[in-house]
């Protein structure tokens, strides 16, 4: 297990190093950052001395160790636009789009079990059919078409909720949260049903899947022979067994539910990380665009890493294979 | 010879007598006809080319759907800011939409099949390698990689399908070597390795058409999906700009009006891409249905 622990470790390090050589490349060849700092009209003098005190001037390679110096020191740089570390930019916006991204989750995992396990527990029935009909809109239609649609319901039409921004938050801990009251509440959940919904889509038709192999197994046969009600025989094993591959896939969805969080934000002006990306893209904020993609780089190695732990543990034939 | 030919109808008429079971399937198609035939005529069938400033009247500005404008002619889906017909501007937007969507996943479908075939073929080191970096690849959700894509190539029509296929290629790679990796062992592969053809020809000829029907469910479902991304992409201001009209630069430029009442600036047109899209799905659904060999007959 160490073996694989290590081998598995020294490449997600590698990784990590060459995506941050790439995104570093690739980053500085658009644009000139420099041209966005300063009004076009400044004279030379004033380009030279901020060309210098960014370090522009240098060779990439150099440019690229300074950075990863800074970078292993927690120190990802200044904003061009903000004039603020980017560190601390990331940070307050980062409780923003985790508290979105843990409620859509929570949402997609409240109706899509349910909503799949009914599917696939009647498949033939009308309703079922509704559900899956459903599921296939909730991950084909565009994420941001359905959250126009949704200001247009519930904020223009009906005016029942806020059409977006973030409303009041209260200061938990010192992070900033919207679900400590009723009005935060208001402003959280349709950006939250907005992401939710890709999830929801997914988490239905895995549920579903699972639900019709397992309905025919014998152990359900079985279940039912010693006369247990359809809930508990639902409720209980077929629940049960439909869970492993769910929960595993929900591990793998979480990061993507930060990247989709780009679109929700946007669409609904929410102060948080996906938006910020989006401004940085715009305006050409080199340190904060190289600062996130790096972050969330690390993210889904991490994540990966993780899951490889794990499947390692459950599967012993991956460590073997890994080992030969 | 003939017998291959024949073979080869037959097969075809059995997809589609099979594929005709499923009248949700045959409506969609029928939608995707209706879409790429309206995209194609754009110019012989819109009241108003929408992108020429010549054509393009300020007094017609935001009217509402079923006003009859200056030009004499009804806005069934009324105007833009601009003045600009939305019906017509729809129109020309399919145009973009579907031919970034189309030559996307067709780029997607040849760099992710060639790079599939290649790992399958090679096996060993080569193969570990490249299906390594394409599972890596795989989770990282293709919003974000076409985000960064389009960020660091700039933007412009080239520049967004370069974006959208090589955010999408991993599906076809993965899909691909599978394929082929399974055909791989099979003895007529081995046969035709005994033979002195060339690899190339191996590879081509004879792996890649036993490899070929998964990847064309794949290919259907990744043209909805590019056509989704571009408009997401568009919407978010990194994809094209208004002068290229696609169906999400439309919905973004009526984005602003929307809270004040004027839905159809970028209503019609989100409808427009959400029945391409949908109706691509469903295809691709039933496509998959019928050639799932694990189906019961």
């Amino acid at each position: 297990m160490t073996g694989f622990f290590i081998q598995r470790l020294l490449q997600a390090l590698a990784v990590v190093a060459a995506m941050s050589v790439i995104v570093f490349v690739g980053v500085y060849a658009i644009g000139n950052p420099i041209d966005v700092m300063i009004d076009p009209a400044s004279d030379q003098a004033l380009r030279t001395a901020l060309i210098k005190r960014y370090g522009f001037d240098r060779p990439l390679f150099e440019q690229y160790f300074i950075f990863m110096g800074n970078l292993l020191r927690g120190d990802l740089g200044e904003s061009f636009i903000y004039r603020l570390p980017v560190t601390q930019l990331i940070f307050t916006r980062l409780p923003a789009t985790l508290e979105l991204a843990v409620c859509a989750m929570l949402i997609a995992t409240c109706f899509g079990i349910p909503l799949g396990l009914w599917a696939g527990y009647k498949p033939d029935a009308i309703s079922s059919k509704f559900i899956m009909g459903l599921s296939v809109l909730g991950f084909s239609v565009p994420t941001f078409w359905v959250g126009l649609l949704l200001i247009m319901a519930f904020a223009v039409e009906l005016g029942w909720l806020p059409s977006g921004g973030r409303g009041p938050v209260s200061n938990v801990l010192g992070i900033k949260l919207s679900i400590t009251s009723l009005e935060g509440w208001s402003y959280l959940i349709l950006p939250a049903f907005n992401l939710a919904l890709f999830k929801l889509g997914l988490l239905i038709r895995l549920a579903r899947a699972g639900t019709v192999e397992v309905m025919s197994s014998d152990y359900v046969r079985f279940a039912r022979a010693q006369g247990l009600s359809e809930a508990k025989v639902v409720g209980l094993h077929v629940l049960k067994n439909i869970s492993i591959p769910i929960v595993t896939v929900f591990g793998l969805e979480f990061g993507s539910t930060l990247a989709f969080a780009v679109v929700t934000e946007t669409v609904f002006n929410w102060p948080g990380m996906g938006k910020l990306i989006i401004d940085s893209i715009t305006v050409l904020d080199r340190p904060v665009m190289v600062a996130y993609l790096i972050l969330v780089v690390l993210l889904f190695v991490v994540i990966n890493f993780i899951i490889d732990l794990v499947y390692g543990q459950l599967d012993p034939r991956i460590r073997v294979r890994a080992a030969s | 010879m003939s017998r291959v030919v024949e073979s080869r109808w037959t097969r075809l008429a059995d997809f589609w007598s099979d594929y005709r079971q499923s009248r949700v399937a045959m409506v969609a198609l029928l939608v995707i006809v209706l879409v790429v035939l309206m995209a194609i005529c754009a110019p012989l069938i819109a009241p108003q080319d929408p992108y020429n400033q010549a054509t393009l009247d300020l007094a017609a500005a935001r009217m509402k759907p079923g006003e009859t404008g200056p030009g004499g002619y009804v806005h069934w889906l009324g105007t833009d800011a601009a003045g600009r017909d939305i019906y017509s501007a729809i129109l020309y937007g399919l145009r973009t939409s579907l031919m970034v969507g189309v030559l996307a996943g067709t780029f997607a479908l040849l760099l992710g099949g060639v790079v599939g075939l290649m790992a399958a073929y090679n096996g060993g080191r080569i193969e570990a390698l490249i299906m390594r970096i394409v599972d890596l690849q795989l989770s990282v959700p293709a919003i974000l990689m076409a985000l960064v894509l389009v960020a660091l190539l700039g933007q412009g029509l080239g520049q967004l399908v370069v974006a959208l296929a090589l955010a999408q290629y991993a599906y076809f790679a993965r899909t691909a070597h599978g394929a082929a990796s399974a055909e791989r062992g099979k003895d007529y592969i081995e046969a035709a390795l005994a033979t002195p053809l060339p690899a190339s020809h191996v590879l081509f000829r004879h792996l890649l058409p036993n490899a070929l029907p998964p990847l064309m469910v794949v290919a259907t479902v990744q043209v909805a999906n590019s056509i989704a991304l571009e408009a997401t992409l568009s919407f978010l201001g990194l994809g094209l700009p208004l002068t290229q009209p696609s169906l999400g630069s439309l919905i973004s430029n009526g984005f602003q009006f929307m809270l004040s009442g004027r839905y159809w600036i970028s209503v019609y047109p989100g409808v427009a891409l959400m029945l391409t899209v949908v109706a691509i799905n469903l295809v691709g659904d039933q496509v998959r249905y019928v050639l799932n060999p694990r189906r019961s007959r």
